[in-house]
């Protein structure tokens, strides 16, 4: 090394010094400048994109919602008939409602269940043989679930389900009145098939984040396998279970094709569980193929509805399960 | 005392694990009836002519459906992947940018708009003005992907180490250079694996087609003055999850055999692009990866 080369590399730095931090500053060039401004323009299109949505939205529903006001909330009478017009979202918001919480009813509890067992008991060969079917689960598309619901549950559901409710707690309970396969019941039980993957998976990374010591502190306390689980797993993994089950509760909301081909798509309020009912979701897509004027309005303020519902379940869930570093890929 | 409490509790944990057993065989069941339903029904329906005859033909086939699937999906990753690649980027590196925060949670807002809304959306700015077309399907496909696409590229790009940025500049070459072949040409493997997730998530969808590409029973116009202009892009088309929708409420038992036939093809594709995408993951990034 002579003092030739020291000198030289001196230069650099000083060069490199001058040249300031590379973020954006004053040594950019023109094509820079421009890649930068293209950058940032595109970042400005998701703004502009909901902004279009929700005006446009807005102006399709306005008709709608200068003829009924709040009304269209708590009203639960929708009828088309020409002349006399009149619509109300109740019957179809608690449709939606009573399905996707009944979903969650059932799913939560074996979603739970099954992330706590593939965690906390199985050997990991066969962890990843069942994460391969749930995940296999998540990626039939909801259509391929309507279909099979329409062909295979429906029939069970009529032929097992409802004698045996019936059987058990006789016809006249009021959950349990009507004998109708296309009912809420098979509805939330295809949505709740649906969103497994979702709680399956999103618990198990929360199960997962809870540290080895926890679990060794309790075994070595002499707990139980099943008290370590319910002492030293899921409380720490609590907030991560409940955000799956918000976000859950969010897809199975805004769900449509499956729910639409078994959910009887009545237009009434249904507070049995095997009589014809419907979701917001499931109106659309029946309606609003053929809908014009009044109807339609009406249609689109019911979408707009729809989509505050899953914003605020979804603003909920993210909450919750943003403290969650692994979470990320399942949420896309 | 203290022996039956040892008992009891050994009796519920037995009781615990038995509940949790049983939770795994009954999140089992659905697939397996599924599965099995899908293959005994659909594989009557898949022959050669089911690939490219139409649905009113004889033999009926669903090869307008396949087109019109592919057509669309084209659509929607040449307007999603481009964007998705620019707020990707942005949001990679100008994380501490003003814009970026409301940008982040817009994306996550656009991911939750259920799909039949966007559908609405697509056709009261589309549709209303200029019919039923591949193009406004295309449009409400690449909704639902965008902020899917976007998220994972802009994940694949900050898991790209800073020092191969930097290595870039210190050679002297302009920063979209360094961005563009460099920082993203690395990030390219992850970029993909997100693409390709994104179409298999989006492949399924047929709420947002209802009332988008509507449907047909013909082929896209395929004359080649027809290709020249674009004209299949204008005209409204059938796709594989529209089919099944609508076949399988027909009351002819060889139209309903066609919409299990397509639906067994559209999950073996989406199973195919899905689990190839995560075989890939993992032989590249090894095991823990997806």
């Amino acid at each position: 090394m002579t003092a030739a080369a020291l000198s030289q590399t001196r230069t650099i730095e000083r060069k490199t010094a001058r040249g300031g931090p590379p973020a954006p500053g004053p040594r950019q060039n023109t094509g820079d400048r421009l890649f930068f401004i293209l950058l940032r323009s595109a970042a400005l299109l998701p703004v502009l994109l909901i902004l279009v949505f929700l005006t446009v939205l807005g102006w399709g529903a306005w008709p709608s919602i200068k003829t009924f006001g709040w009304a269209f909330l708590w009203s639960a009478n929708w009828d088309p008939t020409d002349g006399r017009e009149d619509y109300g979202a109740l019957a179809f918001i608690l449709g939606t409602l009573f399905s996707s919480l009944f979903a969650l009813a059932i799913a939560a509890p074996v979603g739970i269940g099954v992330a706590t067992f593939l965690n906390e008991v199985f050997t990991p060969r066969l962890r990843g043989l069942m994460a391969f079917l749930i995940e296999i689960l998540a990626t039939i598309p909801s259509i391929v679930y309507g279909v099979w619901a329409f062909f295979v549950m429906v029939p069970w559901v009529e032929a097992t389900v409802i004698p045996a409710a019936h059987w058990i707690f006789g016809p006249k309970f009021f959950l349990f009145r009507g004998t109708n396969g296309f009912s809420l019941f098979s509805g939330g039980l295809v949505l709740a098939v649906m969103i497994l993957p979702v709680i399956v998976s999103i618990s198990l990374d929360s199960i997962r984040a809870v540290p080895c010591t926890y679990r060794e502190a309790a075994l070595g306390l002499g707990a139980t396998r099943w008290e370590m689980i319910r002492l030293a797993v899921w409380p720490p993994a609590r907030s991560g279970m409940l955000g799956a089950c918000i976000l859950a509760l969010g897809r199975a909301m805004g769900e449509t094709m499956a729910i639409t081909m078994v959910i009887g798509n009545a237009q009434s309020i249904q507070w049995s569980l095997f009589g014809p009912a419907n979701s917001i979701a499931s109106a659309i897509a029946l309606q609003f193929g053929e809908a014009t004027g009044l109807m339609q309005a009406a249609l689109i303020e019911l979408a707009l509805v729809l989509f505050v519902m899953t914003l605020l379940v979804n603003l909920a869930a993210r909450a919750l399960v943003s403290r969650l570093a692994g979470a990320k890929g399942v949420l896309a | 005392m203290i022996v039956n409490n040892a008992a009891s509790r050994r009796w519920k944990n037995r009781l615990a694990l038995c509940v949790m057993v049983a939770m795994v065989l009954a999140s089992l069941v659905p697939l397996v009836s599924l599965s099995w339903t899908l293959v005994s029904k659909g594989i009557g329906a898949v022959n050669w002519q089911f690939f490219y005859h139409l649905p009113l033909a004889t033999p009926r086939g669903v090869g307008n459906a396949i087109l019109g699937s592919a057509l669309v999906l084209l659509v929607a990753t040449l307007v999603a992947v481009p964007v998705g690649l620019l707020v990707g980027l942005y949001l990679a590196h100008f994380a501490q940018d003003r814009m970026a925060g409301p940008t982040r949670s817009l994306l996550d807002v656009m991911s939750g708009i259920p799909a039949i809304v966007v559908g609405m959306f697509i056709y009261s700015v589309v549709v209303q003005h200029f019919g039923f077309s591949a193009l406004a399907g295309g449009l409400s496909l690449s909704m639902i992907m965008l902020p899917i696409f976007a998220r994972t590229t802009e994940e694949a790009i900050k898991a790209i180490p800073p020092t191969v940025n930097e290595a870039g500049l210190a050679l002297g070459l302009p920063r979209r250079r360094v961005i563009m072949r460099i920082v993203l040409r690395s990030a390219m493997p992850a970029v993909l694996t997100g693409f390709f997730l994104a179409v298999a998530r989006v492949g399924g969808e047929a709420a947002p087609l209802l009332f988008t590409a509507f449907g047909s029973n013909s082929w896209p116009s395929h004359s080649v003055k027809d290709i020249v202009t674009f004209k299949p892009l204008t005209e409204q088309v059938a796709s594989l999850p529209q089919i099944i929708y609508e076949y399988a409420k027909d009351p002819r038992p060889e139209v309903v055999s066609l919409a299990w036939g397509a639906s067994l093809l559209l999950v073996g594709m989406i199973l195919t692009i899905r689990l190839g995408t995560n075989m890939y993951i993992r032989y590249r990034y090894g095991k823990g990866g997806a």
